[in-house]
């Protein structure tokens, strides 16, 4: 069974860096999944059914949060104690409060127009924003900038949940 | 199939008979059981070579009908013979959009609704029973044995509920369920083996009462899933339904009896099958009051009438597509699954959207069975030693908590990969609140009311502590038949609650007790025989699970630890001769135990060699 003490990354095999070759984390996800599944064990015992689910389990749990750019980012944070999501933890630069208002003004706008085709558009530029913060963010981790890494994870927080909305809205206009 | 079994003989001297699985499609409309034999999936017809089993149920004068004979009482006895109950299944009153569609007497209860019967109160997940036992009985004549396990299909989109009740009615048939598996995912793993194929497919699966689409990236062996959209209302029956509505109307009709809608519907889908091969089909009946419609359908009206529902499939298409944030592009092809794909309107709308025919080689009746099946035969530890393929599954809907406001804090996203545990925490609102309720919900809206309520318990005994103080960490636990168990517990002092999502569809203890009491009188003669038959082929499981496992790893064992195993080997093997369940469920148990450590270093093994093998590829990278 798994080490469950082990932190992602070591899981993995993978070196403990932000940017790395995602088709090693597949191949090793692949590899873990083998040897666990639950499907590996369906014909064994209880004891080891029970492991097996257990052990898959933690294994599609790190690496959903690897695979993700800001789940990744996150879960570095979240090794040197960083809760980068915190709610004590409000505090946002004021530029960037300004810019997320705009944004969502400009969605309620298009949202309660006739014309809606802007919602895409809208869409697309939230989507540009969120992969420039990316490259900013991972190079913070790079350099070890623990606490701008973490600002630019909660705006990047707020961008995917502006794009969730958008996406929730244009598929309610598809039908 | 390419599914060679290679026999070497100086490795298993003593090869044991393939234990005896089969995978199971329930279905709307038809129901198929297939098994694999000399390494091909093969369907096992009736006895009289017919393939599919109509999922029909008569509660009829002299007993209980199923498969054709229900069919043939459809028109005469329409309240009594019950058709589609896959709809029904963990579905309450409230749920179904379309009951007055039902000429059955409903019974609105909690969770799931009932049907009033001739032979008394029935729920969806009995009158399934008698569908699954019929396959049962089915398999256990043609395979000569009883059945080790089954994989129960299910379609992707059926929410916790839905699943749970399909798990329960294959219990009350008296079969070991050794997987719930997604109807698409079947068709993959059928089609993809079959096909040696690599890339990202779409499998677009259209049956007779629901639709799923789900999309699967397949590479050297791995089938993962990206992402499932679906509707669990939507299938061929309700292009019946427009055919029937438009015959109606054509012919200036007002309602029309039970009896003559059956007939109608029947007629319906005759029309619509005929449409798959001719430009027009006639629609030709008497109805009970004497009156005759003669019609005319042609393929265009057809196309006409159903373009709404047409339309419908393509939404979950697109929104599977966004989850997976893929661009149409991207799909390498797309595999047709379920009878209604045959309709010549959903081939067109589908080789449109994604610009290229889809791929029909496999029988779209039979391909959900035959993939089940090979799943079966894998899971019962029949695995041939060159079949090194490994599905990965994802639940299709958040699963969440209430909190305050009536709002949805989602835990675990849909498409999340399966098996999966997922932790939260959460904390109390008011000064000195000592309980905490906790309700467990499916669906995507923000609003508690918009998503499928699942579950409710509650967390008592919390101290007493300013609010805010509490820290209760609620976890969700999602195994890889896609069933959840919810725990809570409160951090600083221990205090648990747990539930596993069982009585979603608020089974009664009076239904529990009275469901027994009729499966026991149901098998009243062998009840006890069955149970230690079961009991066996669990024995038999161990046994084979230890025997291979030593073969393997022995070495991983000192002497002592060895002699322990061996001699529970033994207990269980003499107990096994005997005819007394519960000796030999406690030597079970007892081996289990004593190989328990022994399983967990093995484990150890294989994930250590996982990784050493992927060490040395990333240092090649490197």
């Amino acid at each position: 069974m798994i080490d469950f003490s082990q932190d992602y990354f070591s899981l993995f095999g993978l070196p403990p860096r932000y940017r790395f070759d995602p088709a090693a984390l597949d191949a090793a996800y692949h590899a873990l999944q083998r040897a666990v599944h639950p499907d590996r064990y369906a014909s064994a015992g209880e004891t080891e059914r029970r492991m097996a689910l257990q052990s898959s389990a933690r294994v599609n749990e790190a690496y959903q949060a690897l695979k993700d750019p800001v789940g990744r980012a996150q879960y570095m944070l979240s090794l040197r104690g960083i809760d980068a999501l915190a709610e004590t933890n409000t505090a946002l630069p004021m530029e960037f409060l300004q810019r997320e208002l705009e944004r969502r003004e400009a969605m309620d706008a298009v949202q309660s127009g006739v014309d809606r085709s802007g919602l895409a558009a809208l869409l697309d530029t939230v989507r540009r924003d969120a992969a420039t913060l990316e490259a900013t963010l991972a190079d913070r981790l790079e350099a070890q900038e623990w606490n701008a890494a973490r600002d630019a994870v909660r705006e990047l927080r707020f961008l995917t949940k502006v794009a969730d909305d958008l996406e929730v809205a244009i598929a309610a206009d598809e039908g | 199939m390419a599914l060679l079994q290679i026999a070497e003989p100086d490795a298993a001297p003593a090869a044991r008979p393939p234990r005896l699985a089969v995978g199971i499609d329930l279905g709307t409309t038809n129901s198929l059981v297939a098994t694999v034999r000399h390494g091909i999936p093969v369907v096992l017809p009736d006895a009289e070579g017919r393939p599919l089993l109509p999922s029909i149920v008569h509660f009829g004068a002299h007993g209980v009908g199923v498969g054709y004979p229900a069919q043939d009482a459809l028109v005469a006895d329409p309240q009594n013979t019950i058709v589609s109950v896959k709809r029904l299944m963990g579905r309450g009153l409230a749920d179904l959009s379309d009951a007055r569609r039902f000429p059955y007497r409903f019974i609105d209860a909690p969770g799931m609704v009932k049907i009033e019967t001739r032979a008394g109160v029935r729920t969806p997940v009995e009158v399934s029973a008698e569908i699954l036992r019929s396959l049962r009985v089915r398999a256990e004549a043609s395979l000569g044995g009883a059945l080790a396990g089954a994989v129960v299909t299910v379609p992707a989109y059926f929410d916790d509920a839905q699943r749970q009740a399909t798990k329960d009615a294959a219990g009350q048939a008296g079969l070991n369920v050794l997987r719930l598996l997604n109807e698409p995912t079947a068709a993959a793993i059928a089609y993809g083996l079959d096909n040696a194929s690599e890339g990202i497919y779409a499998v677009y699966d259209l049956g007779g009462g629901t639709f799923d689409l789900s999309l699967l990236k397949l590479s050297r062996g791995v089938f993962e899933v990206l992402a499932t959209a679906g509707d669990t209302a939507l299938g061929g029956d309700d292009f019946d339904h427009r055919i029937y509505c438009w015959a109606l109307e054509t012919a200036g009709l007002g309602p029309v009896s039970p009896s003559d809608t059956r007939l109608l519907l029947l007629k319906a889908r005759e029309a619509k099958e005929n449409l798959t091969a001719h430009a027009s089909t006639p629609l030709v009946a008497t109805l009970s009051t004497g009156e005759r419609l003669d019609l005319t359908l042609t393929a265009a009206t057809f196309t006409t009438i159903t373009a709404t529902l047409v339309s419908k499939t393509l939404q979950p298409v697109r929104k599977a597509l966004r989850d997976a944030k893929l661009a149409v592009e991207a799909i390498d092809g797309v595999v047709m699954v379920g009878g209604a794909t045959r309709m010549p309107q959903i081939q067109k709308a589908v080789a449109q959207f994604f610009g290229m025919p889809p791929l029909t080689n496999l029988d779209p009746d039979q391909v959900v069975a035959l993939g089940a099946a090979i799943q079966a035969n894998v899971l019962a530890g029949n695995r041939a030693e060159d079949e090194d393929w490994l599905l990965l599954d994802v639940i299709p809907l958040s699963l969440g908590l209430e909190t305050m406001g009536g709002l949805t804090e989602k835990i675990v996203p849909r498409n999340a990969t399966i098996p999966i545990t997922k932790a939260q925490e959460f904390t109390t609102f008011k000064d000195g609140q000592t309980a905490m309720a906790m309700h467990v919900v499916q669906g995507e809206r923000e609003r508690v009311s918009d998503c499928r309520s699942l579950a409710r318990f509650e967390l008592r005994g919390i101290p007493p502590m300013v609010a805010g103080a509490a820290r209760i960490r609620v976890t969700f636990q999602i195994d890889a038949d896609g069933l959840l168990a919810v725990s809570a517990r409160e951090q600083t002092t221990g205090i648990e609650a747990a539930i596993t999502v069982k009585p979603s569809y608020g089974l009664a203890d009076t239904d529990i007790a009275r469901m027994l009491e009729d499966s026991q009188a149901h098998a009243a003669a062998d009840m006890a025989v069955r149970a230690l038959t079961e009991t066996q082929v669990e024995a038999q499981r161990i046994l084979g699970a230890t025997r291979s496992a030593l073969d393997a790893d022995g070495d991983l064992l000192d002497a002592p630890q060895k002699a322990e195993i061996d001699a529970a080997v033994s207990t269980v093997r003499e107990r096994l001769a005997g005819t007394d369940r519960h000796a030999l469920q406690a030597a079970v148990a007892a081996l289990n135990r004593v190989t328990a450590d022994f399983a967990a270093r093995r484990m150890d093994r294989g994930v250590a060699g996982a990784l050493t093998g992927r060490r040395v590829d990333l240092l090649a990278r490197d």
